[in-house]
């Protein structure tokens, strides 16, 4: 089953990790991913907005946990993904897969998140402590990390 | 038809949504980024960047992705999450 949200809202990493458990005695290994605001620029971070939209990212995200399902066999897929206004080490992205097996399960949340970092529609901007702004930058690594899913099919 | 901007480009347009009537010649992306990039120099400037992505009905779309009035069309730069 493929659960998709995307809130402002903080996420318990340990109640996500509990529902990829449920009631199931199948499954073999779970795999996950969170990502958090870093503060490692120049200048000192003082928060970091993310812009998204709506609609549209809700079903970006499907398709790219259907696309995962289709490559790999797997159990339940969870991605929760954070909008708004969120400070340094504030948590951002969480996927969870869960699989037979871990070859499956590390492999598909290694898929979402590359997938997800070069289609999902979000935007971040950070808002530094001297006042100053800087949209971020989409990386060349991200696309190239992404392409390689296309090559070993 | 509703455009909406996203992002840097919504800053640069200052603006995140207008509509407009699909005008004659108008077909596909590309012509309806040369027709925006008429509306004067901040659109001019903005909307050349290559890098520039679309979607249409908030899917995915390319510059010869074909339109109709009733479509949603955003426009923004390439995307940042995760």
């Amino acid at each position: 089953m493929i659960t998709i949200a995307v809130q402002a809202a903080d996420f318990d990493t340990g109640q996500e990790i509990r529902q990829l458990q449920a009631d199931r005695t199948d499954v073999g290994g779970i795999a996950i991913f969170t990502g958090q605001v870093r503060d490692t620029g120049d200048k000192p971070l003082g928060f970091m907005h993310l812009e998204h939209y709506p609609g549209m990212t809700e079903a970006s995200l499907q398709q790219t946990a259907e696309q995962a399902a289709q490559r790999w066999p797997l159990i339940d897929i969870r991605i929760v993904h954070r909008i708004g206004d969120l400070l340094p080490g504030d948590q951002i992205v969480f996927v969870g897969v869960s699989s037979i097996h871990r070859e499956a399960a590390f492999n598909a949340c290694e898929f979402i998140m590359d997938h997800l970092k070069t289609h999902a529609p979000f935007w971040k901007k950070e808002y530094y402590r001297d006042g100053s702004t800087q949209w971020v930058e989409a990386k060349n690594t991200d696309q190239q990390r992404n392409a390689r899913w296309d090559q070993h099919n | 038809m509703k455009i909406l901007f996203f992002g840097n480009l919504r800053e640069q347009l200052g603006t995140g949504e207008i509509e407009l009537p699909l005008a004659p010649g108008t077909n596909n992306i590309a012509e309806l980024l040369e027709a925006l990039k008429q509306r004067g120099s901040e659109w001019q400037q903005a909307l050349s960047a290559g890098s520039l992505l679309c979607a249409v009905n908030q899917t995915m779309a390319t510059r010869d992705t074909l339109l109709e009035d009733s479509d949603e069309v955003a426009l923004f730069p390439p995307v940042t999450g995760g």
